[in-house]
């Protein structure tokens, strides 16, 4: 199928040249918009801001970070070369590695960095006011995550997409190698066990979510053998289908709540637990057909479109914050979402988002092997990574906009909000933020969304659907329809979030059985089933753990996993960054290498003195080790500690510290082993740079001619034109570009 | 240009969009990528083809992975 004419008109914005003094004006224009929007959200003081400065704010930044940094990165320090064949080209075998149109692969890039983190690390940074948070997901997105996905991107596609591991082995070495292997293990194993955490704690107690998540299963099953047997590769006809099921799921969840079924799916949160388990388990042995590749589809459309949704619906409704811009416990970091100041754990708490390590896996790996042209690196890698980033920001509006009484009650841990909304406002006014709120007020916001209860439904999901519902029904049906957009938001959250434990799952059990292989030969075979089933028992068991502690944790779960989520993530960008940082030196580029040189400091020292607080602070609120010698102490004098309600409990608390203080240790220890092994071989390079060997794939010309940026500018137009008019076989080109 | 063909171009685009987007069109540049290799080629049925597609999948469940 031929690609139809792109539209006429458009002038690019990329051309070479002095500028014009047309563009001169929009681009000031761009400026003052983001100028102004930063400066009515830093200066108002005591009034109630409109979520459009917001927007202001984040869109007037990305644009000016787009046009002239992403634009000053590819060309002077990547040097991207359109005349350089990428693998996609030189290895096109029609499947995974195929030249993909750059609006198409702009999609996929996007779908498959964007998930659940956006949405929950904003939520629980919003304790500090919607301030720091904000200034960290556009500043850090536009000068660290945006970049570090640009040049991993960049890197892997001049390595015939190599994945970051073995980058990481290839350019540092196998120390730093092994390092980031088991990073990227240690790192799924946490981040299923706090997603799944997040879904149990938002479908607790709550028989129309339990329902509408259930009935995703029976739906995808359909889907996959709709594709399989009926009607095999037909994608849209199936999601229509399922996307129709998967809505008359959520209103029959309404019907359910209602019926005399409501006590059959009101589960508590451990039974929640074995049945997530039970889930991951199955899920990740049976076919992919079967459930992965349906959920897959499925999870993907609901969120591509709930997020075009969402973003319509903030510009519509145009809600105002609630939330002040600065709480006090961002300086006193006393607060009770999560422990700790500002200064390291908002740039923890936020990592999807603003800068996030999770997607140098995907920037090393799929997309490389299916970029066209070096040149749209920026377009692909940096622009779908601002996407994500306007995401979180929209998360941070849906949490700003309901009331911060109500934000505590919802995110505090249940030991402090106690189990009546009479407990819960005494504990929430308490906190001196402002107009307080009443038992029944919080009584009267969950009967809204029709759930019994909001108290302690920590983990971000529940108070992203609040704010949403609050959006939607303001647009669309008014308060009548909240408890449904409340749901859809909840059971657009658990679809990707299932998803992702099955997939991720699956993959961290490939990495296993692939590092057992090296031991025991028939380990490393995938289709041996005694190994999978093996492999696939340790993975969920990893997870399962976490998950079991964090919902029976008297502490809070999230208040005491997220943390490690983030110091994870933020790892692995450390790893990432790292790689980044030691090929620009080796390829000779030392005086551009501050470019990730400079976010990889800003990582490092937020990562290191997160972890360093985490296992030395004498806070017990905050260090690991201080509340294990605590609860230890008072064990041994036959004391119970609050939030503990028993003996029992102490000793979940002290096993709980104890795994968490070792596991904070760990990932610091290996950010250290990776950067030292950076540093010794860009030490090595700068010293004797005729010793470096660089792995890069030979220089091919390329044949293809495609555009850089999303509209093409006028020369790209005639290069096409020319390509176009020179060609003699007329229909049977390829879908993408042209080839000379 | 008229109004009729502009909104049928916009259309075409869109569909073409879709289709790419959504893998749909995956078996048509396999067929179109094998045919220009070798007009002649055996080719797969598009069952067998989508069903080794998403086989692929087990033996390397890494690709296609979605993030967090």
């Amino acid at each position: 199928m031929t690609e139809p004419a792109a539209a006429a008109g458009n002038e690019g914005t990329t051309g070479r040249g002095s500028p014009s003094p047309g563009k001169i004006a929009v681009w000031t224009a761009v400026a003052l918009v983001g100028a102004v929007g930063w400066a009515v959200l830093a200066l108002s003081r005591g009034e109630e801001v409109s979520a459009a400065w917001m927007v202001a704010a984040a869109l007037g930044s990305y644009a000016i970070g787009y046009r002239f940094y992403a634009r000053f990165i590819a060309r002077r320090v990547l040097r991207v070369d359109k005349s350089r064949a990428t693998p996609a080209e030189r290895l096109d075998n029609g499947v995974d590695f195929h030249p993909t149109d750059r609006r198409v692969l702009f999609g996929h890039h996007f779908a498959a960095v964007a998930g659940a983190g956006p949405l929950v690390g904003p939520v629980l940074a919003a304790q500090m006011g919607y301030l720091p948070g904000t200034i960290w997901i556009i500043v850090g997105v536009i000068f660290a995550g945006a970049v570090q996905d640009m040049v991993t991107l960049f890197f892997s596609t001049r390595r015939n997409g190599r994945s970051l591991g073995q980058m990481a082995r290839d350019e540092i070495g196998p120390f730093g190698g092994a390092a980031a292997l088991v990073a990227v293990f240690a790192i799924m194993i946490i981040l299923l066990a706090v997603l799944a955490l997040v879904i149990v704690n938002a479908l607790a107690h709550s028989p129309w979510g339990v329902f509408s998540i259930a009935m995703t299963i029976p739906i995808a099953l359909f889907m996959g053998f709709y594709l399989r047997v009926l009607r095999p590769g037909r994608v849209t006809e199936v999601s229509v289908i399922g996307v129709a099921l998967l809505l008359l799921a959520i209103v029959a969840g309404g019907w359910v709540a209602e019926s005399s079924l409501a006590g059959t799916f009101t589960l508590a949160p451990g039974t929640l637990v074995i049945w997530m388990v039970a889930y991951g388990f199955l899920a990740s042995v049976l076919p992919v057909w079967m459930l992965l590749a349906p959920r897959d589809y499925l999870s993907t459309f609901m969120k591509v479109g709930t997020i075009v949704l969402l973003a319509l619906g903030v510009v519509v409704a145009l809600p105002t914050l609630k939330m002040p811009a600065v709480t006090d416990f961002a300086t006193r970091g006393d607060g009770p979402v999560f422990a700790g100041s500002l200064f390291p754990f908002v740039f923890i708490t936020i990592a999807c988002g603003a800068l996030s390590g999770f997607h140098a896996l995907v920037s090393s790996g799929t997309t490389p092997k299916m970029i066209q042209k070096e040149t749209q690196v920026r377009m692909v890698g940096y622009g779908a990574m601002l996407t994500e980033s306007f995401v979180a920001v929209m998360a941070m509006i849906t949490a700003c906009i309901i009331d911060p009484g109500l934000f505590f009650a919802v995110n505090s841990p249940s030991g402090v909000v106690g189990d009546t909304v009479q407990s819960a406002s005494e504990f929430v006014n308490g906190l001196g933020l402002g107009a307080p709120i009443t038992a029944e007020d919080l009584q009267a916001a969950a009967a809204a969304v029709e759930e019994d209860s909001l108290l302690s439904r920590t983990g971000g999901a529940p108070t992203f659907a609040l704010g949403m519902s609050e959006i939607f029904s303001a647009v669309i049906g008014g308060a009548g329809m909240k408890a449904f957009w409340y749901h859809f938001a909840i059971m657009f959250e658990a679809l990707f979030i299932l998803t992702t434990v099955d997939a991720g799952t699956r993959v961290g059990r490939f990495m296993l059985q692939d590092t057992l292989g090296n031991v025991f030969k028939p380990m490393k075979d995938v289709s041996w089933k005694p190994g999978v089933w093996l492999a696939s028992a340790v993975v969920v068991g990893g997870w399962g753990y976490f998950l079991w502690v964090g919902v029976h944790d008297p502490l809070g779960g999230i208040n005491q996993l997220f943390p490690l989520f983030g110091i994870a993530n933020q790892l692995l960008a450390a790893v990432a960054l790292a790689v980044c940082t030691t090929l620009l030196v080796k390829s000779g580029r030392l005086k551009w290498a501050w470019v990730t040189g400079v976010p990889l400091v800003w990582d490092v020292a937020v990562t290191l003195t997160a972890s360093w607080q985490k296992i030395f602070s004498g806070d017990p609120a905050v260090g690991f080790f201080t509340q294990r010698r605590i609860y230890q102490e008072a064990i041994e004098r036959g004391e119970v500690l609050a939030p503990a309600r028993d003996m029992a409990d102490m000793h979940t608390v002290v096993t709980n510290s104890t795994v968490d203080g070792v596991l904070a240790a760990l990932f610091a220890l290996l950010i250290v082993v990776v950067i030292v092994d950076a540093g010794r071989v860009c030490w090595k390079a700068v010293r004797a740079p005729e010793s470096v060997t660089l792995h890069e794939a030979p220089y091919q010309r390329s044949r293809l001619v495609a555009p850089a940026g999303l509209i093409a500018t006028r020369e790209e137009k005639a290069e096409l034109a020319a390509v176009a008019a020179g060609d003699g076989d007329g229909g049977a080109e390829p879908p993408v570009g042209a080839r000379r | 240009m008229t109004w009729g063909r502009r909104l049928r171009g916009a259309a075409a685009r869109v569909r073409w969009f879709w289709r790419e987007a959504t893998g749909e069109a995956a078996y048509d540049r396999y067929v179109a990528h094998a045919r220009r290799h070798d007009p002649a080629a055996p080719l797969l049925t598009r069952r067998a083809f989508e069903r080794r597609r998403t086989d692929a999948r087990e033996s390397d469940p890494r690709e296609g992975f979605r993030c967090c």
